[in-house]
């Protein structure tokens, strides 16, 4: 049994795209009314929600406010329907915890915290139906929602997954790729500086090829990052329109 | 560009399970027409010509191109390989399900698809918005493909017609289909049978040949009786697989006999075990090294291995009678404890054919088209093909592809592919060996070359940097009369503090190869250099296998040195690892060496060296044998050519001088001290050399013999092996020890190349050292290549790159060259095997002393000791009173009328060179002494210049 083919010789991936071709995207903001900030986002098939409280005052022990900047809270879970086989616990498992770190990590570095010190961020995502690159679609659901929130931040945060399949890297992994078992790496960026927010993988790559593959990634986040500022200009515009009425 | 999506739903074994897919479709896929207005050429690489110049074909005069389904290309594929037919469009639709049903024909077609000349484009017509079809309610996965593929015909033709009406390029669909063509031709596309097109081609009539013939009616010719049970289908085998009830396993065919197979199963729990098939109709079809399922009979029915040796020799048709009286043979005189599970072939889970080599025998009726194909491996069975040029093809060598196997027909049915040249001519006879040993052998191509050094070479500034200036030490090499690539060389220095520096100086091929270019990767497939007895095989082009790389005396050559210190007792003290450039002072054969060292009038830097390492090589190889290294023994032979025919004029066997080990050892050094350098610093990927010891099983045959000689062989550890051959000795039969040893090759595994991060068992049997690998022939084992690289990084002279820290792609090299190296192997015995023919086709008829190495039912196999030769002595020939034979298993012995024969007995045979059977040319010992009535040739009655009665006596 031959296995598939993940990059054909004319170049096309599984489902036809080109390797440096991201998923359609789809976006919006404000999707909640209750929340601060909320965001939806479409990446391919994969689905996430994200929704913003704060910044508001410490939440049970006061201890863990600091003194200098915002603590940033973040919580992610997943869907039990959100995968092919129906998954037991939506939150708190390992891969779960590890993804809220990392969310918050990745928020930290973009939200300007330092100017609501002794207060709190609360941002909790939910991915609804996992097709590959959780990650980034959290990240950027959350990036458009904490911007509806009106927190400020540095930059837009945008991500993006990105393998490496025969000398090729492949932007924007989709579950089938993920599922392959090549090396998998995530990336949140900050297109106007080039700063890398976080920078995550954990298979065996040649040091030759990451640079290739992290290249592919932070192309992909830039295109990322040309849709979801049109998607804020857009709900801006939308929001004045109806204010100025 | 637009996206937009399809929901694919697919359901799992166990329960069901939406899968939800993307499928963007995409408008910018282009037809491939180089210069269409209207896809803007938006493709690379090969392209379909805008004015294809086809070859005329009378059905289809317009020029255009070809569309064949998946079935044209997975069975005619031999004739889209033709040179005449280009221009052909590959959808990927088709591409796929070729690649999911046979891996070979997909390789081949995408050897084709990137080659220029061909003009063979891949459509990507699943993602293209046009050409993307559905699967409907109620239509299967095959209808649906079969659709696809029209619509993708249907798109090209209007395609083609928007782009220049006036052309009138046309696509053509080709398919076998008869439904399929019937539906396209409604729908309004030119479609063909692959026949009828092929046919049409009135310029290329050879074509035809080349045609798989899978028409129904070609067979209805042939006797109605059903010779085989059906095969069952794939999903009934995979269900009596995973109940148990059948096992999966390898068929592999006997060579001896004809109505025998073993079907290797590889289980995952249990040990690896052997099925025995015997007869025809239990064989049922099976083709060596098929996979296939097998049905265990009652114990019943089990029998024996057969120890018969039986050659297909049935003239042309199906004699059934004949057969079924044959298979009774095999039954005879079985002993309870020798049955083997045996079973029955219920189907074949995948078929590995390839293209076979082999001669025509021509059918007896002159007009006939259907001939006979007899393969030069006698594993696979004769084939059917239908051929109108059998009189030039007879006495040629050829290639023949098998097409299908029905149920009512003795043979398979198959295809004429390519004529290599005439039989018996030396150049066609070696490039049979070599492909049927799969030994890559065309020149290298211009690519490859290109990554050669450009010429005159010299060592630069920048090659020195990270090496050692050795140029002036007194370095020499030493190998066989006539060596053109020199890869290793040595020294030897008496030290200041008293100590001695030994030096092996290999040849830097790593710092020519460099990683993952064309050059690299062409001698990574090659893997070895292939030794035959007139001509090499290099894996590496010649300015660098017999120049730059070849350690030649006094030029400049670049080497990666193993330099130890030792003390006089050949103790290391310091193991050092360097590149280096050196300059050898002389090469050396193995009897100049030997010479210098025996003289006692030389005292020249050289010959104190060459003494020098001969005193600890032999201390080192005490050292070796006292830890339990085996030596053994296997009969080697050596050709004398005559330097303008290139016919062999003599043979004797391999002579061994005391400088042949002294090199040796220092190489086994060498490889140890490495090995355990690259295992240290890359415990997951460094390629190792391991030799696994035998089951005691193996050895049975060899203590049985010892036994019938009142000796004694240890078998438990090597150590003990090896001594007790040591005491193996009968004052009466100087020879006896030898014969020993050469049985205790047979018993010996395979040593193979492994990955130290996929094994756990690193020990080498034969050399006693519990690690090792091959360091010192880079010209020509990649191995070598491979081993340079991973001591270079660990040194820190070059730097690493991402297959080399890749354990499985290591891995998947490892099998390549443990595959190259076996072949290489065979290809070599092969060639001996051949020249040895041609040696006593020129001397005629000999008599020699030879000594009994296995006794078989019905047959002797003898060692003849001069020539190093073996062969089988049979003692039953067709037309001749069957003597009376009684075989002993137990000790194991042969009676024939009054007469025993023992393993290791003496007799004396008679060789010729057996040509009444031009398909296979074979040396033909028969018995002289001990002289048994009718059965021993008499010498006296026999004129030796005229082979012409010889061959009628030998018949009679």
């Amino acid at each position: 049994m031959a296995g598939l083919e993940l990059l054909s010789d004319q170049g096309y991936r599984v489902d036809g795209r080109r390797a440096g071709e991201l998923r359609k995207i789809q976006a919006r903001m404000g999707v909640f009314a209750q929340a601060d900030g909320s965001a939806y986002i479409e990446q391919g098939n994969t689905k996430a929600l994200a929704v913003v409280y704060g910044p508001h005052e410490i939440r049970g022990s006061r201890a863990r406010a600091l003194p200098d900047r915002a603590l940033v809270n973040c919580q992610y879970s997943s869907a039990t329907f959100s995968t092919g086989e129906r998954k037991r616990r939506p939150h708190g498992d390992r891969k779960s915890c590890e993804m809220g770190l990392q969310l918050r990590q990745t928020f930290e570095a973009a939200i300007l915290t330092q100017l609501h010190p002794r207060s709190q961020i609360d941002i909790y995502v939910q991915v609804l139906q996992a097709d590959g690159g959780t990650y980034a679609a959290c990240v950027n659901a959350a990036t458009l929602a904490v911007m509806d929130a009106g927190i400020p931040m540095r930059d837009f945060v945008c991500a993006c997954s990105a393998g490496f399949v025969d000398g090729t890297a492949l932007a924007d992994l989709s579950h089938v790729e993920e599922a392959a078992g090549g090396p998998q790496l995530a990336l949140a960026l900050l297109p106007a500086s080039g700063q890398i927010a976080l920078l995550e993988m954990d298979a065996r790559l040649h040091e030759d090829h990451l640079e290739p593959v992290l290249e592919a990634a932070a192309r992909a986040a830039r295109d990322v990052h040309t849709l979801l500022d049109r998607v804020v200009r857009q709900h801006v515009r939308e929001a004045s329109v109806l204010l100025g009425d | 560009m637009l996206k937009s999506k399809t929901f694919l739903k697919k359901t799992r074994a166990g329960g069901v399970m939406k899968i939800v897919r993307e499928h963007y479709l995409r408008d910018d896929i282009g037809c491939g027409t180089t210069g269409c207005a209207a896809c803007g050429g938006a493709h690379e690489g090969p392209a379909l010509e805008p004015q294809p110049q086809d070859p005329a074909s009378s059905l289809c005069p317009q020029p255009h191109y070809l569309l064949p389904d998946t079935n044209v290309l997975l069975h005619q594929i031999d004739v889209l390989e033709d040179p005449a037919i280009r221009n052909v469009i590959v959808l990927q639709t088709v591409l796929q399900e070729v690649r999911s049903r046979s891996a070979p024909v997909y390789k081949r077609i995408r050897d084709v698809t990137n080659n220029h000349e061909k003009h063979f484009y891949t459509f990507t017509n699943e993602h293209h918005r046009e050409t993307y079809v559905e699967q409907e309610q109620g239509e299967n996965a095959n209808d649906r493909n079969d659709r696809a593929i029209r619509v993708a015909a249907k798109w090209y033709n209007e395609h083609l017609k928007k782009m220049s009406a006036e052309n009138q390029l046309q696509v053509i669909f080709i398919t076998n289909d008869r439904k399929n063509k019937e539906k396209a031709v409604e729908e309004g596309i030119p479609a063909f049978t692959c026949e009828e097109y092929v046919k049409s081609l009135t310029a290329n009539p050879e074509l035809i040949d080349r045609l798989a013939c899978l028409s129904e009616e070609g067979n209805e010719i042939e006797s109605g009786k059903v010779i085989f049970s059906e095969h069952l289908p794939l999903s009934k085998l995979q269900q009596g697989i995973k109940s148990g009830t059948y096992l999966q396993g390898t068929f592999r065919a006997s060579r001896e006999n004809y109505l025998e197979a073993t079907v290797w199963v590889h289980g995952d729990a249990e040990e690896d075990k052997e099925i025995i098939l015997q007869g025809l109709g239990n064989l049922n079809r099976a083709i060596h090294e098929d996979i296939v399922a097998v049905e265990l009979l009652p114990r019943s029915q089990w029998v024996a291995p057969s120890s018969v040796v039986l050659h297909d020799e049935g003239q042309n048709e199906d004699n059934m009678e004949r057969e079924e009286e044959r298979e009774s043979i095999l039954k005879t005189a079985v002993n309870e404890k020798m049955l083997k599970p045996t079973g029955r072939v219920v189907g074949i889970i995948r078929r590995n054919w390839r293209p076979y080599c082999g001669m025509l025998s021509k059918s007896d009726i002159k007009e006939s088209r259907r001939h006979l194909f007899t393969p030069a491996d006698k594993r696979i069975p004769r084939i059917r093909i239908e051929t109108r040029q059998a009189s030039t093809l007879e006495g040629q060598r050829i290639i023949v592809a098998i097409d299908g196997w029905p149920r009512n027909s003795r043979y398979p049915n198959g295809h004429f592919v390519k004529n290599l040249g005439d039989a018996g001519d030396k150049e066609t006879e070696t490039e049979v060996l070599l492909l049927e040993h799969d030994v890559p052998h065309q020149p290298f191509s211009q690519a490859v070359l290109s990554f050669l050094p450009k010429m005159p070479w010299a060592i630069t500034e920048k090659d020195m940097k990270y090496r050692e200036d050795l140029r002036h030490l007194c370095v020499c090499s030493v190998d066989p009369p006539g060596c053109t690539d020199i890869d290793d060389a040595l020294h030897c220095r008496q030290l200041e503090n008293g100590n001695l520096e030994v030096g092996v100086h290999i040849a830097d091929v790593s710092h020519f190869i460099r990683p993952g270019n064309a050059l690299d990767q062409e001698s990574a497939r090659r893997g070895t250099t292939v030794y035959l007895c007139e001509k090499r095989i290099d894996m590496v082009p010649e300015l660098l296998s017999s120049n730059l790389c070849s350690l030649r005396c006094n030029v400049d050559r670049l080497a990666f040195s193993c330099i130890w210190e030792m003390n006089h007792n050949a103790e290391i003290l310091k193991t050092r690892f360097t590149k280096s450039a050196i300059n050898s002072k002389a090469s050396l054969t193995y009897a100049e060496a030997q010479m210098r060292i025996d003289s006692t009038t030389m005292n020249d830097d050289i010959t104190t060296s060459l003494r020098g390492l001969n005193k600890l090589a032999k201390i080192l190889k005490k050292r070796r044998i006292e830890k339990g290294a085996l030596t053994l023994s296997s009969p080697e032979v050596r050709f004398h050519m005559d330097s303008e025919t290139h016919d062999p004029i003599d043979m004797q066997t391999k002579e061994l001088r005391e400088t042949n080990s002294m090199v040796e050892e220092f190489m086994l050094l060498a490889n140890i001290s490495v090995a355990k350098k690259i295992h240290e610093e890359f415990s997951e990927h460094a390629l190792l050399r391991k030799h696994p010891a035998p089951p005691p099983s193996n050895y049975e045959i060899l203590v049985k013999a010892a036994k019938s000689k009142n000796l004694e062989i240890k078998t438990d550890t090597a150590k003990s092996l090896a001594d007790s051959l040591d005491k193996a000795e009968s004052p009466t039969f100087p020879y006896l020890n030898t014969l020993l040893r050469i049985l205790a090759t047979r018993c010996m595994m395979q040593a193979v190349y492994f990955c130290s991060g996929m094994d756990n068992d690193f020990h080498h049997y034969g050399l006693a050292s519990p690690i090792y690998t091959h360091f010192t022939s880079p010209i020509r084992r990649y191995a070598d290549v491979i081993v340079h690289r991973l001591l270079a990084v660990a040194i820190g002279a070059d730097s690493t790159y991402p297959e080399l820290t890749d354990k499985h792609k290591l891995a998947d090299l490892c099998k390549n060259l443990n595959f190259r190296h076996k072949m290489a192997q065979y290809a070599q015995r092969a060639s001996v095997a051949f020249h040895t023919q041609l040696f006593f086709k020129s001397k005629g008829i000999v008599s020699e002393e030879a000594y009994i190495l296995f006794v078989r039912k019905n047959a002797i196999v003898v060692l003849i000791p001069k020539y190093g030769l073996e062969g089988t002595v049979f003692f039953e020939e067709k037309d001749r009173p069957k003597p009376r034979l009684v075989y002993d298993d137990e000790i194991p012995s042969l009676k024939i009328e009054d007469t025993v024969f023992h393993i290791f007995d003496k007799v004396k045979v008679r060789i010729m060179l057996d040509s009444s059977n031009l398909q296979h040319q074979k040396i033909r010992m028969s018995l002289v002494e001990p002289q048994i009535p009718g059965i021993s040739t008499d010498i006296s009655d026999m004129d030796i210049n005229e082979p012409e009665r010889k061959k009628k006596k030998l018949q009679k």
